[in-house]
């Protein structure tokens, strides 16, 4: 069975992203950037299948900027067999990255395509699920739970009211929730093998897809802030303040 | 042109979700549809008196009882021609569905709006509620989702809507529905909740969360959690506030034996009053705590629920 993963460098989750001065857009000279959290636990669920007999190839894919190349080095070094850069301007909407994916979803014909749920910049939640229509195959949104059967798969999914399972046929395309593993670091020994795995490199603008931008960004600014409020001293005055000051209770 | 609503329901009522998502609609138009697609017959009638809505278009067949989007968002497609906007609450129901909808469309989604300032403009967070991105969309279908607790609620009643049936169904063979373990609770649910009172790391165990519960109980409060405690195996998973889990914004937020790290106050910082309780007077969570209380946990819960 092989294995498409597709990641997305991102801003750092411990980052506080502030606007430019001019307020066009976020901030982001100097910043420390890294996999996306959902993306690292597409990876390790990925290397799992493939610890366990069920996957024999591993490709991390992104569409991105050549600076990409460093999140694909640390998918490989995680343990995906090789990696490819579909080399674009800065962030693509969602739409374009999933045609893109579709493009190399025809090349590659993988069994099983694991995404993050969510890019933690954009906080989108749209690119597997837009993939899936595109692809015209199952969608098992944040799985918590995978289970290969042969040729399907049992996900139980994280819902607003609890858990969900579903069973989908291959080739499907699952989401990752927080809870499906938890991710793996890279060791130095395969962070040195992964500078000598395949690094393909292709451009968006041969895929024959439609990248045109649908929307655009008018200004980006801080959310209102909230005031410090005040420490109390004991639960009385806690009490006292929710009745009489707050009247919250 | 008309805006089109997804209905968010249980089969046997409409989700509040739905309400504050036509609460948007309302800013974009006045002739406003709902979409319902379900098992149950009754549905789509007892949805014609919710307030604003013109016309419920209504779909009913045995195998839409679970929603699953492979059936649906086909459906949506179809329909959505006729409208310049479909939107739906950015729950885990609206988030699995309207990106595969909008991919059928061609129309790059807009998610998670928090606000509306024109037909074609619409404010969203991104980064974990860090900046307010105002984005313009230039599709012609509009597909959004839609933030519930930025928008105040439409009523369930007062509404007369016509009810129009739409009989292509689109039948799936790619996915089955398996089972579903829906957490059953007499407390108020967490998105709705007037209250709330959530636990983290400190609470140290899932068996001291009842120190939670017996204030919950005396506030008619919804429990909720951080993901480190859903993590720790305190509570499952739907309790779970945040930037990836629920959104909420109570009248009242306690929040005990959480850090206040930026992903939790992605989920509630737009609470009206914030309550913290923590032992470590410098954790990030008292910048945004109206009221913080420096004590430990073990102490301070007790003492709250017998007096309060
Ligand atoms: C991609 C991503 C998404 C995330 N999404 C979410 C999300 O949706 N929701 C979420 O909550 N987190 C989320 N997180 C995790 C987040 O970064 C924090 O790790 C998490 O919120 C910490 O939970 P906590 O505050 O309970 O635990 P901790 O940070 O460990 O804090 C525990 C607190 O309890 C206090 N404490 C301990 N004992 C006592 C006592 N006896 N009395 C009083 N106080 C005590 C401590 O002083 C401390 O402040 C996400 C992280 C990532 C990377
Ligand atoms: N530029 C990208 N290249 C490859 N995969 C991506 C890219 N952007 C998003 N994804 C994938 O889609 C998931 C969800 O992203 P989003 O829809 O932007 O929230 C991510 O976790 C990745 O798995």
């Amino acid at each position: 069975m092989k294995i498409l993963v597709p990641i997305k460098r991102v801003v750092d989750y411990n980052v506080k992203v502030r606007p430019l001065s001019d307020n066009s857009n976020v901030d982001l000279n100097n910043v420390k950037m890294a996999v996306n959290p959902f993306c690292e636990i597409a990876v390790e669920e990925a290397v799992r299948l493939k610890e366990s007999g069920t996957a024999t190839e591993i490709i991390a894919v992104t569409v991105g900027t050549s600076a990409s190349q460093e999140q694909l080095r640390t998918a490989l070094a995680l343990g995906c067999d090789r990696a490819i850069l579909i080399e674009s301007e800065e962030n693509p909407e969602p739409l374009v990255i999933a045609k893109a994916l579709a493009k190399i979803f025809e090349e590659e014909n993988p069994d099983l395509i694991i995404l993050g749920k969510q890019a933690i910049d954009g906080d989108n939640n749209q690119t597997g699920q837009m993939l899936s229509a595109i692809l015209d195959l199952p969608q098992a949104t944040f799985a918590s739970k995978l289970v290969i059967e042969g040729q399907t798969a049992n996900v139980t999914r994280e819902i607003d009211g609890g858990l969900q399972t579903i069973k989908v046929n291959l080739p499907a395309i699952v989401t990752t929730d927080l809870r499906l593993n938890e991710p793996r670091y890279a060791s130095l020994p395969n962070i040195m093998k992964a500078k000598k795995k395949e690094l393909a490199t292709k451009n968006i603008n041969d895929l024959g897809i439609d990248t045109s931008a649908r929307t655009e960004i008018i200004s980006v600014e801080l959310p209102p802030q909230r005031e410090a409020g005040i420490k109390v001293e004991s639960v009385d005055e806690l009490i006292d303040k929710l009745k009489n000051e707050a009247k919250a209770i | 042109m008309s805006i089109l609503v997804i209905a968010e329901h249980d089969n046997t009522g409409i989700r509040p979700s739905t309400l504050n998502t036509i609460a948007a609609a309302k800013l974009l138009g006045d002739d406003i549809h709902l979409f319902v697609a379900t098992n149950n017959s009754e549905l789509p009638n007892s949805a014609s008196t919710i307030e604003s809505v013109s016309k419920v278009i209504s779909s009913v067949d045995d195998t839409l009882e679970h929603q699953l989007p492979e059936a649906l968002a086909p459906m949506i497609k179809e329909v959505a021609t006729s409208y310049s906007h479909v939107l739906a609450p950015a729950t885990t129901f609206g988030k699995n569905l309207m990106p595969r909808a909008s991919a059928l469309l061609d129309s790059q989604q807009i998610s998670d709006i928090s606000g509306v300032i024109d037909q074609d403009t619409f404010k969203r967070p991104i980064y974990a509620g860090s900046c307010i991105a105002t984005v313009k969309s230039n599709d012609s279908i509009k597909l959004i989702t839609v933030r519930a607790t930025a928008f105040d609620p439409v009523q369930l009643s007062g509404g007369s809507a016509a009810v129009e049936s739409f009989d292509s169904v689109v039948s799936n063979d790619k996915s089955e529905f398996v089972n579903e373990e829906i957490a059953k609770s007499d407390r108020p649910e967490l998105t709705a909740a007037d209250v709330i009172i959530s636990g983290g790391r400190g609470m140290q165990s899932g068996d001291n969360f009842h120190l939670l519960e017996s204030i919950a109980d005396k506030l008619g409060a919804a429990v909720g959690a951080s993901r480190a405690a859903v993590d720790a195996g305190f509570v499952p998973n739907d309790y779970q506030v945040g930037q990836t889990g629920k959104i909420v914004a109570p009248n009242l937020y306690i929040a005990v034996g959480i850090s206040g790290a930026i992903q939790h106050l992605a989920g509630m910082k737009d609470s009206k009053v914030i309550v913290a309780i923590n032992k470590d007077e410098d954790a990030p969570i008292f910048q945004v705590a109206d009221y913080g209380l420096v004590a430990d946990l073990f102490n301070a819960l007790p003492e709250l629920a017998d007096k309060i």
